[in-house]
């Protein structure tokens, strides 16, 4: 199936996704109302409002009034009526000088597809320099070669504008091009200007009108601030930039003469941009989803009760729910004896990971926790427990070794962090002591692996250091989240082997949480089955092994895993 | 072992920075011979006015003779080569004074100016994001996301000169406590300042905020709160520099763009800097003027956009090889 939808291209595929995705959301239609208003005054505003805009009156410098709204200049011309006349020229320009840089751009953009690779290697080079250039440096250029004036302005913005296109277009075609779909059509001997037409275009389509919206933005900015400056239009004509530098000039006397241009201004940004974001919304659902009404992150305790004496970790009924209300954790309750190795299996999403969170006291912002009473090495969590004692007492090694380290970090300066910030030893004394525990899970050459950035090292060799830091402490508890899942077959039972050599010789409890049964039945006092955020059953490892269970999900669990992964089932003699 | 990673890493750094000069090169190479062009293809005679519209037609051609406008075009250009790096880029025509003392004169107020709003610009923004990441974490505090989307999507849309402009009328015209014009004190920095970085604080603080929001969703996030990190470590240390990357590459081209704003900014404020002088040059037709001002602001443009490159490098060594493929 996969194979068939990525040689298809999707822009050819009829069907269309829900229809949730494809309704404009509430930003776009404000900023699609907002422009239609704004073209509605430009057509309107010219031939109704020309003789106020640029007659000369008697009535000069006068302040707003019901007369005039926004007051009139020192030639007695209506401001709100200059205002909104000149939206006609502010919008001409800026949609002329965004058509040059989009049309020009993106023809430059895929046609350096179609030439030798020395050619557009040339190209892309000076486009470079191009697009590091401010665009408004740029547009000065071309602004004295052309001098000043409307069409030069535009000439210039446009030019200015178009290295940005053409680097988008190009980008976006690079990654296009390499598609499946693309290859399958230059098999078939596609015609180049039809793959341009067919296959490039329509999938560059999305993020272009994104930008085009958002370098619309950009455009009416520059080309009203060089009017403003006085290089763009030229008296008696006028569009917004215009008018603000006359207001400008005569701010002191006549301060209101900047309000009409602003607000024109900020009201035609807005519009613009407010169609950019809204198209950036629909093209990446990511932003655009609607937001769960926020609750308190603890809900506290409804009543404690005494933890029983004599275990390391022990919780009753706890009950974890989303952001919305959602149930995720059912009234768990079990308790961890010391040096006990307590199994944790269910399916991903059965609540087994936030519940071994919730013991740690780490569960995530945003989620609701109750329960009786939540106890972890004498800690009461619902009280929120001292961390030091936390930190010492608790050590948590996770699935994914890659992306439970910190990428920008060395491996010695986060693995450091407990044993320096709460066991008080220097920066040396730590180095020392993970050195020597990295050779404990014959980590080679451990110094230099302290030094390393995490993406110098294999997964195997990062979760074994892992595993290192999280004795190094002497925990009464280990929480383990699946610590082998993600490494290569060939080193997991290693690791697997060591990580509970290394557990069992310091004495600690351990949280083990898997979904292969078959190295919870090997490791494992006992095994809790978790199944739709409630514990379904608790077993001994003989149980397991004799299948002598009684909820019909671990019967189904134990079947899938006979059919699934013989090869760990029998790694584990 | 060691050795060999070691000698890996300093090859990495020789051919980044390799690469890195040869785009300065070319980059200063293409501004160069943009600025040339840029004079041939301006309309008018430079010696007309040079020596005024009552000059003889000998007069003329000494002038054109002396300015060497006369020789063939590649020798014209291996002469504006020269000047350029010799630093004798010619005098201004209005006021005989020599371009590279005007362009000494000005060059502080707009660098001065622009690092400024760029430094307020990443401390403020950088700050602000961060903040608001933490605080809607897990959907949290809604009324903040809201209120923070709407004023930095409206602060982000007003044109800097016309946040320069409100600024001017309720600072120095209504209220009257800052000076409207000038770079005649620390306060008359006030102004342009906070005009040139409402725009990218608001933009900036977007994107921090965006990425924050990741950043903190992910696993290395979880775990140092496993190690009990304490919250302002977490963020300091763990979460700020996996941001930096992501943010110093989107908002290298909004602090470039500095520059641009920089230069209508100076119009409003009659800031004595590179970019009035660039649009007083344009409207009087003072061509070798311009073509100084274009090839300073050109080099400060290249030279912004390495040292991004190289602060991303020395951040977060992985770009060293990445980088190749970013231009």
């Amino acid at each position: 199936m996969t194979q068939i939808t990525t040689v298809l291209d999707p822009a050819t595929i009829e069907a269309k996704p829900s229809s949730s995705r494809r309704r404009p959301g509430p930003i776009l239609v404000v900023g699609l109302a907002l422009l239609g208003i704004l073209a509605i005054i430009a057509i309107v505003a010219p031939p109704l409002l020309n003789d106020a805009a640029n007659t000369i009156t008697p009535q000069v410098r006068q302040a707003p009034s019901l007369e005039h709204p926004l007051g009139t200049d020192s030639f007695g011309q209506d401001l709100l009526a200059r205002a909104l006349v000149a939206t006609r020229l502010t919008l001409l320009l800026t949609l002329g000088a965004s058509a040059i840089s989009v049309v020009v751009g993106v023809a430059i953009g895929t046609l350096v597809w179609f030439v030798p690779e020395r050619v557009r290697t040339v190209v892309l080079a000076l486009n470079s320099v191009g697009v590091a250039f401010p665009s408004l440096v740029l547009a000065l250029i071309i602004a004295a070669i052309l001098g000043a004036g409307a069409v030069p302005a535009l000439i210039a913005i446009g030019i200015a504008g178009i290295p940005g296109f053409v680097r988008l277009t190009a980008n976006m075609a690079a990654s296009v091009s390499v598609k499946d779909y693309m290859t399958t059509a230059r098999i078939l001997q596609v015609p180049a200007p039809i793959l341009v037409v067919r296959h490039l275009l329509p999938n560059m389509a999305e993020p272009l009108l994104v930008m085009m919206a958002g370098h619309t933005a950009f455009v009416l900015v520059e080309l009203s601030g060089l009017s403003f400056i006085g290089l763009g239009v030229q008296a008696p004509d006028y569009d917004y930039g215009r008018l603000l530098n006359d207001g400008l000039v005569s701010i002191y006397s006549q301060p209101w003469q900047i309000v009409g241009p602003c607000i024109m201004l900020v009201i035609s940004g807005l519009a613009i941009m407010s169609i950019g974001d809204g198209l950036a919304a629909r093209a990446n659902p990511r932003t655009s989803g609607r937001l769960v009404p926020a609750t308190a992150a603890r809900a506290g305790a409804v009543g404690s009760r005494p933890a029983p004496a004599g275990t390391v970790a022990s919780v009753r009924d706890l009950t974890i729910s989303s952001a919305s209300g959602a149930p995720l954790v059912r009234g768990v309750s079990f308790d961890v004896a010391p040096g006990e190795i307590v199994g944790l299996v269910g399916e991903s999403g059965s609540g087994k990971s936030l519940t071994a969170m919730a013991l740690a006291g780490l569960v995530a912002d945003g989620l609701q926790l109750r329960a009786d009473s939540l106890v972890t090495c004498g800690e009461d969590l619902l009280d929120g427990g001292s961390t030091a004692a936390l930190a010492r007492s608790v050590s948590l090694v996770y699935q994914d070794p890659v992306s439970t380290y910190n990428p920008a970090l060395t491996i010695g300066s986060q693995l450091a962090e407990v044993p320096r910030t709460h066991l008080g030893m220097s920066r040396s004394e730590a180095s020392a002591a993970l050195a020597e525990r990295f050779e404990e899970v014959r980590i080679s050459n451990p110094t230099l692996r302290l030094s390393q950035h995490p993406h110098e090292l294999s997964g195997g060799m990062l979760q074994r250091a892992m595993i290192a830091s999280a004795l190094l402490t002497e925990p009464q508890l280990i929480i383990a989240d699946e610590p082998t899942t993600a490494l290569d077959v060939s080193v997991q039972a290693d690791v697997l082997r060591q990580f509970y050599a290394a557990t069992t010789s310091l004495g600690a409890a351990m949280l083990f949480i898997s979904h292969d049964l078959g190295v919870v039945e090997a490791l494992c006092d006992r095994v809790l089955v978790m199944y739709r955020g409630e514990i379904v059953e608790e077993l001994t490892p003989e149980q397991l092994a004799s299948r002598d269970v009684k909820h019909p999900y671990t019967r189904k669990l134990l079947a899938a895993a006979i059919y699934l992964e013989p090869d760990t089932m029998g790694a584990k003699s | 072992m060691s050795a060999t990673i070691e000698t890996l890493r300093t090859s990495a750094w020789t051919g980044f920075i390799l690469r890195k000069t040869g785009s300065v090169v070319f980059a200063f190479l293409v501004l160069v011979v943009l600025t040339f062009i840029m004079v041939l293809f301006i309309p008018g005679d430079p010696a007309r006015s040079i020596a005024g519209s009552d000059a003889s037609a000998d007069e003329l051609e000494d002038i054109r003779a002396e300015l060497g406008l006369t020789d063939p075009l590649p020798i014209r250009f291996l002469h504006y080569v020269t000047r350029v790096f010799g630093g004798g880029l010619g005098q201004s025509f209005r006021t005989s004074e020599p371009v590279a003392d005007i362009l000494a004169a000005r060059l502080p107020f707009t660098l001065s100016v622009s690092l400024a709003a760029i430094a307020v610009t990443l401390v403020v923004a950088v700050t602000l994001g961060l903040v608001v990441a933490a605080l809607t974490k897990g959907n949290r505090r809604q009324w903040l996301d809201l209120a923070f989307s709407w004023v930095t999507a409206l602060g982000g849309s007003v044109p800097q000169y016309v946040v320069g402009a409100l600024l001017v009328l309720v600072f120095a015209v209504t209220l009257r406590v800052l000076p409207a014009a000038g770079a005649n004190s620390l306060a008359s920095y006030v102004l342009p300042v906070t005009a040139l970085s409402i725009g990218p604080i608001c933009a900036v603080s977007r994107v921090v905020r965006r990425e924050a929001q990741s950043v903190l969703e992910q696993d290395y996030m979880r775990t140092a709160r496993g190690w009990r990190v304490g919250v302002v470590k977490q963020y300091l240390k763990y979460a700020l520099p996996n941001l930096v990357t992501s943010t110093l590459t989107l908002t290298g081209l909004i602090l470039a763009g500095m520059l641009g704003g920089a230069i209508i900014m100076e119009n409003i404020f009659a800031w004595p800097g590179l970019g009035r002088g660039l649009v007083e040059g344009i409207l009087q037709k003072d061509y070798p003027v311009i073509q100084g001002i274009i090839l300073v602001l050109g080099v400060i443009a290249i030279l912004l956009h390495t040292a991004i490159d190289f602060l991303l490098a020395i951040i977060d060594p992985r770009t060293l090889r990445a980088g190749k493929g970013q231009h």
